[in-house]
C-alpha cells in the first residue's frame, strides 16, 4: 500500500490533528495557531482536490479503516458526490477562515480555531463515511463543534438562541438513534452498502417497521436541512450567531441534503419494498413551502443576518424540490444548485458582516442610516450577493435555477414546480431590492446620529469578493460543471456500483 | 409477563415522560426530559440486538446461541455522547439564566403566575 492509497482518510486526519495542536499553540502565540489553522485548511483543500481528481475516472473507491473488511469494519467511500462536497467544504472553509482572521473574529474567544477544525472534521467525515452509525458520530462531532462556534463571542441573545439550538439537535440525535436501532434490528448491519443488499430480503412482516425507520431517518436529515415544518430553529440561530460563523453554517444545512442524496437512492431505492423512495411524497410539498416561506422571510426580515438565514432556507427549499423528484437529470441540476447555493448563502452572511462593521450602532438592522464610510462599495457587494442568492443572471444562481426548471419539465406536476420557483424568485427579488434600497440608498431622517464606527481598511472585502468571483466562475464554467454533476448523478442513481465497490467479492 | 413486554413498556414510559418534560418551558425540566429520552433510546438500542439472557458475546466453546455484542458498543457510544451533551445543556441553561435572569427556554422573562402574585 502506498501513501496515495491512504488519501481518502486525509480530509479527516488533517483537521483531527490541526484542531488540538492549534488549541495548544494558541496559549503561547496567537500568530502560530493562525498560521497552523490556515495551513490546515489549505492542506485540506489540497487533499480534497486530489480526491476530486482521483474520482474523475468514474470508479468508486472504498477505504477500510484499520483494514477491517467491509461489512464488519467502517469504510470510507470516495465517489464523485463525496469528492465534490469535500472540495466545496474546503473552499468555503478556507475563505471563511481567512475572513475570520482578517476581521479578528477569531479573537473574540479562546477556541475559535480548534472548534472550526473540529467542525470541518465532522463535515468531512459525514461526506466520506459509508457506515450509518459512523454518520451519526460525525454528525455529533460537527454539531458539538457548531454549538461552540455558535456561542463564539457570547452575548445574551446568542445564549438564548443557543439553548434552543442545542435542545432541538439533541432531540434530533435521539430520533437518529431510534432510526438506526430499528434498521439494525431489522437487518443486523449498519454498513450502508450491506444495508442496501439486506433490505431487499426482508419479509412482509417487517415492511411496516422498515418504513418507519426510513421515515424517521429522513425526518432527522430534514431537521438538519431545515425543511419547512421543522425549520424554526434555523433562522433564529443563524441570525443570532456571528456572521462569519453563520457563513460556515451555510454548508451545514446542505449536509442534511447530502445525507438524503446519499442514503435514499442507495438504501431506500426502488428495491426497498415498502420503504421504496420513502420520503418522496412528503419532501416535494415541504420543499415548495420552504422555497416560498424562505423568500417571504427575505421580504419581511428585520436584519441582514436574518435575511441571509431566510435566503439559505429558500435555497434549501429550491434545492430539495429538484432532489425530491429522484431522477438523474433533476439530481444533476440539484447538485449544481447545491454548490452555488452554499457559496451564495455564505457570501450573503459575509456581506452582512462587512456592512455591520461599518454601520456602527445601526449594526445589521434594515433601517435607513446616516451615511457611513464605504457605503457604495458595500452596497455594490450586497447587490451582487443578492443577485447570486435570488438567481438572477449573470451569476450561477440563474444557471442553477434554469437547470432545475429545464430538468423538471419532463416530470408530471412540473407546472407546480415552475410556478413555485418563479413565484418565489419574484418575491425574493422584491425583498432584496426593498431592503437594499433601504440599507444603502435611503437617507436617514434629519437629526439622526452620525454613524459611530471607526474607519476600516478594505481588507475584509476580500473574502466576500472571492465567493462572488467563484460564483461568476461557476456560471462561466457551467458547461464543465454540469458535465461533472451529470456524471455524479449517474453514479448516485446506480447504487449497484456503490455496493460492488464497498462489498467487493463479499457479495 | 415476558421480559420483552417489561423492557418495551419501560421504554414507552421513559419516552412519554421525556417528551412531556422536554416540551416544558423551563430549562431544568427540559434537561430532565432530554435525559429520560436518551435513557429510553439507550435501552432501545440495547434491545435491538434481541434480549438474550445469560449467553456469552462473540464466542464460547460448545455454545450455539450468542448475545449480539454490537448494540452494546453502540449504546456505549451513545451514552458517552449524551453524557457530554447533557453537561453542555446544563451549563448553557445556567449561563443563559445568569445572563438573562430567566430560566425559560426561550429566554423570555418568567410569566407571573397568579398564585404567586
Amino acid at each position: 500500500m502506498t501513501l496515495l492509497d491512504h488519501l481518502p482518510v486525509a480530509p479527516i486526519v488533517i483537521p483531527a490533528l490541526v484542531a488540538p495542536v492549534t488549541m495548544l499553540v494558541m496559549r503561547r502565540r496567537r500568530i502560530f495557531s493562525v498560521i497552523l489553522s490556515l495551513g490546515g485548511a489549505v492542506a485540506m483543500l489540497a487533499a480534497a482536490c486530489a480526491l476530486f481528481g482521483l474520482a474523475q475516472d468514474d470508479t468508486i473507491r472504498s477505504y477500510a479503516l484499520g483494514a477491517w473488511a467491509a461489512p464488519f469494519g467502517i469504510v470510507l467511500v470516495v465517489d464523485q458526490l463525496a469528492a465534490t462536497m469535500l472540495v466545496l467544504a474546503a473552499v468555503l472553509a478556507l475563505v471563511v477562515l481567512g475572513h475570520a482572521v482578517v476581521t479578528g473574529a477569531d479573537r473574540k474567544g479562546w477556541h475559535f480555531h480548534p472548534l472550526f477544525h473540529f467542525q470541518l472534521l465532522g463535515l468531512n467525515g459525514a461526506f466520506l463515511t459509508g457506515d450509518l452509525f459512523n454518520l451519526f458520530v460525525f454528525f455529533e462531532v460537527l454539531l458539538i463543534a457548531s454549538y461552540g462556534l455558535m456561542l463564539h463571542g457570547q452575548g445574551a441573545l446568542r445564549l438564548k438562541a443557543g439553548v434552543a439550538y442545542v435542545v432541538v439537535n439533541i432531540v434530533g440525535s435521539a430520533l437518529f438513534l431510534i432510526a438506526l436501532g430499528l434498521l439494525y434490528g431489522l437487518t443486523s448491519t449498519l454498513n450502508m452498502a450491506d444495508l442496501a443488499v439486506r433490505i431487499t430480503g426482508l419479509g412482509p412482516a417487517d415492511q411496516g417497521l422498515l418504513r418507519i425507520a426510513g421515515l424517521l431517518l429522513m425526518t432527522v436529515f430534514a431537521l438538519k436541512a431545515a425543511v419547512v415544518p421543522i425549520h424554526l430553529w434555523m433562522p433564529r440561530t443563524y441570525a443570532a450567531t456571528m456572521p462569519v460563523v453563520a457563513a460556515l453554517f451555510a454548508i451545514m444545512t446542505k449536509v442534511g441534503v447530502y445525507a438524503m442524496i446519499r442514503t435514499v437512492p442507495l438504501i431506500f431505492g426502488a428495491q426497498a419494498g415498502a420503504a421504496a423512495w420513502v420520503p418522496a411524497p412528503y419532501l416535494l410539498p415541504a420543499a415548495m413551502l420552504g422555497a416560498m416561506l424562505g423568500f417571504v422571510g427575505v421580504l419581511v426580515a428585520r436584519g441582514m443576518r436574518e435575511q441571509a438565514a431566510y435566503a439559505v432556507l429558500a435555497s434549501t427549499g429550491t434545492l430539495l424540490m429538484a432532489v425530491a423528484i429522484w431522477r438523474e437529470a433533476t439530481l444533476a441540476a440539484a447538485l449544481y444548485y447545491l454548490v452555488q447555493a452554499t457559496l451564495a448563502g455564505a457570501a450573503l452572511f459575509l456581506v452582512a458582516d462587512v456592512t455591520m462593521r461599518r454601520r456602527g450602532q445601526y449594526a445589521d438592522a434594515i433601517v435607513p442610516s446616516a451615511r457611513f464610510a464605504g457605503q457604495d462599495a458595500t452596497g455594490l457587494l450586497y447587490l451582487i450577493a443578492a443577485v447570486a442568492a435570488v438567481g438572477l443572471p449573470p451569476l450561477a444562481g440563474f444557471v442553477g435555477k434554469l437547470l432545475i426548471l429545464d430538468a423538471s419539465f419532463a416530470v408530471p406536476g412540473w407546472a407546480a414546480i415552475w410556478a413555485t420557483i418563479l413565484g418565489s424568485t419574484l418575491i425574493g427579488v422584491i425583498g432584496f431590492s426593498r431592503s437594499g434600497s433601504t440599507l444603502f440608498w435611503k437617507a436617514a431622517p434629519p437629526g439622526t446620529d452620525a454613524v459611530a464606527a471607526p474607519a476600516r481598511s478594505r481588507a475584509d472585502f476580500i473574502a466576500p469578493l472571492t465567493l462572488l468571483v467563484l460564483l461568476a466562475v461557476l456560471a462561466v464554467a457551467a458547461g464543465w460543471v454540469t458535465a461533472q454533476t451529470r456524471a455524479t448523478a449517474r453514479q448516485v442513481m446506480a447504487p449497484d456500483r456503490y455496493i460492488a465497490a464497498v462489498l467487493g467479492g463479499a457479495r | 409477563m415476558s421480559l420483552e413486554f417489561l423492557v418495551a413498556s419501560a421504554i414507552a414510559v421513559l419516552v412519554a415522560g421525556g417528551i412531556y418534560l422536554a416540551l416544558r418551558g423551563r430549562t431544568f425540566q427540559v434537561v430532565l426530559g432530554l435525559t429520560l429520552l436518551s435513557y429510553a433510546v439507550n435501552l432501545f438500542l440495547f434491545a435491538v440486538g434481541r434480549l438474550i439472557v445469560d449467553r456469552p458475546p462473540l464466542y464460547a466453546k460448545d455454545v450455539v446461541e450468542h448475545a449480539d455484542p454490537l448494540p452494546q458498543a453502540l449504546v456505549l457510544t451513545a451514552i458517552v455522547i449524551t453524557f457530554g451533551m447533557t453537561a453542555l445543556t446544563v451549563i448553557l441553561g445556567l449561563r443563559s439564566f445568569l445572563e438573562t435572569g430567566s430560566d425559560q427556554v426561550d429566554g423570555e422573562p418568567d410569566p407571573v403566575r397568579e398564585d404567586a402574585a
